[in-house]
């Protein structure tokens, strides 16, 4: 078979992988281009194409360096860890409703969870600035808080309640038959087993929270956060600070994640050397 | 059961629920009493029953609207036409491999929207290596540029919202059980008519849930088209955020919106119709519920 015919036919063989890996490439570009470019010397500092200048870590070391950017961040950190204790908090209860629960008005609560997911960022953003236009309360801190746990609730549900729905409810008959109250039961049995769902959907909640731009534009005010801060760069010219935050962002998470998946696996390894029980 | 029973769900559904009630619905409403004032921003606007902001909030504006339809659903077929295969196999062809390849689908997700969307404006921009290339295949013309065109718009768009078209398909090809094409192809059909007629219609819940959740967001989104497009490539959510923000023209914005919201609602319905609430949740109990 001639050279070509037979790469032709290599090609056609492989053509998924190569299709695969050529589109894994592109959801990868951006990120590594981040990463590359926060290494990358500029004259001014600001973000620019091409490694001319040569390489320095200069931006890594001064990272934390601009008071503006540093506000904005802190800003975003507190702002998600308030959102997220709330949204899971209120979350978990609907799901453990959803799940649980027959009761009248289901459908009608399953729509108002899933509404608010299909609407654009845009609309949420709008319909908040119109009722605060319309009641006058200052926008800040505290429209920002509203706005993030509401968008946050919905995410929180889906994801706990994929895992209540695979939940052995004979663990809890057991607890009740062995004497314990329903309190006592939720504390020491259902809450443990439900926690990798909660920290799953707090993680997403959180992620949410720090990344959102959209509805925060409409309703922050003079708050700044970190994408709020981001886009006002962005007209000026971003500092290549911002990179290197962004890849330390992205560092981090995926420690997170990793960590998280590995104690879920390592818990899962724990129930199944438990689980059998030794037949007498 | 008895009453304090049966109050519990209600209990649980409570806080969150009302949260959502006052701070989704009641904004809605809050909306279309806006879209129904007049006035200016000198002189207050005053409710008045203005219907007529409704149609005029579309009639100056088609140019945006038609073209937010055909970006979003550019990159909707885009991302359709790149998430399927690869979607495939990750879940048929991966072995090993597979949790990195679908962690690595996510990954973008972990870099903040705006900066991810930034970077492609570094990619595409005049000086940019990738742009010489396509000049060079004459793919762009010599002297042409790719930043402030359609095609860098719907480029980002694509790019942003093809991890919510890859993992609905991702889950439902998993559960996709392979034996039916084994059974298409002990009756003699060809791959491509296995693929057709049994692959294709079993994925089709998949397909239809990464079309709607790619299609909303990319057509309300205006980051792309603000970063990556110049002042010809200003998209509906462009023009509400412009009116809210900077005009404060807010009966004109909140007519828009409202009519984009309705539109979006009508969409969701129909869809709950045919797969209902579950579908959004990945809840195959709730799935026709």
């Amino acid at each position: 078979m001639a050279a070509p015919a037979r790469a032709w036919a290599w090609l056609r063989r492989n053509a998924l992988p190569l299709y695969a890996g050529l589109a894994v490439a592109y959801m990868l570009i951006p990120i590594v281009v981040i990463a590359v470019f926060s290494f990358g010397a500029t004259p001014k500092g600001k973000l620019t194409f091409g490694l001319d200048h040569g390489f320095t870590t200069e931006y890594w070391t001064s990272a934390f360096s601009l008071p503006e950017l540093n506000d904005a961040l802190l800003t975003s950190i507190q702002l998600a860890a308030l959102s997220t204790a709330i949204a899971t908090v209120l979350g978990t209860l609907l799901a453990l409703a959803l799940v649980r629960h027959r009761f009248h008005g289901r459908r009608a609560a399953n729509l108002l969870i899933v509404i608010p997911m299909a609407t654009p960022e845009g609309v949420i953003g709008a319909a908040l600035l119109s009722m605060f236009i319309y009641s006058s309360v200052a926008l800040g801190f505290s429209t920002l808080l509203i706005a993030h746990v509401m968008f946050s609730i919905s995410f929180v549900v889906v994801v706990v309640r994929s895992r209540l729905i695979g939940f052995d409810r004979h663990l809890e008959e057991a607890a009740a038959d062995l004497g314990a109250t329903p309190l006592t039961t939720f504390r020491t049995v259902t809450l443990p087993l439900l926690a990798p769902g909660v920290v799953a959907a707090a993680l997403l909640a959180f992620a949410l929270s720090i990344d959102d731009f959209v509805i925060s534009n409409f309703n922050s005010g003079t708050t700044v956060t970190f994408p709020l801060y981001v886009y006002g760069a962005s007209l000026r010219g971003v500092p290549v600070q911002v990179n290197a935050l962004a890849t330390m962002l992205f560092v981090a998470s995926v420690i997170g994640i990793v960590l998280v998946l590995w104690q879920q696996r390592r818990a899962e390894r724990m129930a199944t050397r438990l689980d059998p029980v030794p037949a007498t | 059961m008895n009453l304090r029973q049966r109050l519990v769900p209600y209990w649980l559904l409570g806080p969150g629920l009302l949260w959502l009630v006052v701070f989704f619905v009641v904004p809605m409403y809050f909306m279309g009493e806006l879209a129904l004032r007049s006035g200016s921003l000198t002189t207050g606007y005053t409710f008045s029953w203005e219907w007529a902001n409704f149609p005029d909030s579309l009639s100056g504006h088609t140019e945006q609207i038609l073209r937010s339809f055909f970006y979003a659903g550019a990159a909707t077929v885009l991302a359709l036409l790149i998430a399927y295969p690869l979607a495939y196999a990750i879940a048929f062809r991966a072995g090993r491999f597979r949790l990195l390849l679908l962690f690595a689908v996510i990954a973008p997700f972990f870099t903040t929207y705006l900066i991810r969307t930034l970077a492609w404006k570094t990619i595409l921009s005049d000086s940019s290596p990738l742009v010489g290339v396509l000049q060079t295949l004459q793919l762009v013309p010599e002297d042409g540029r790719v930043l402030a065109t359609s095609g860098a718009v719907i480029a980002g768009l694509t790019y942003n919202f093809l991890p919510f078209m890859i993992l609905p398909l991702y889950a439902n090809l998993e559960r996709l059980d392979l034996r039916l094409i084994e059974a298409a192809k002990d009756l003699y059909s060809s791959s491509r008519q296995a693929f057709l007629r049994v692959t294709l219609p079993l994925t089709m819940p998949g397909i239809i849930a990464g079309v709607l959740l790619t299609f909303i967001p990319a057509f309300g989104d205006y980051i792309n088209a603000q970063l990556l497009g110049g002042t010809q490539q200003a998209m509906v959510g462009n023009v509400i955020q412009s009116l809210y923000l900077n005009q404060r023209d807010y009966p004109e914005a909140a007519a828009l919106s409202f009519l984009m919201m309705a539109l979006i609602l009508v969409v969701v319905s129909l869809y709950i119709r045919f797969a209902g609430t579950g579908a959004f949740m990945g809840d195959e109990d709730e799935a026709r519920g």
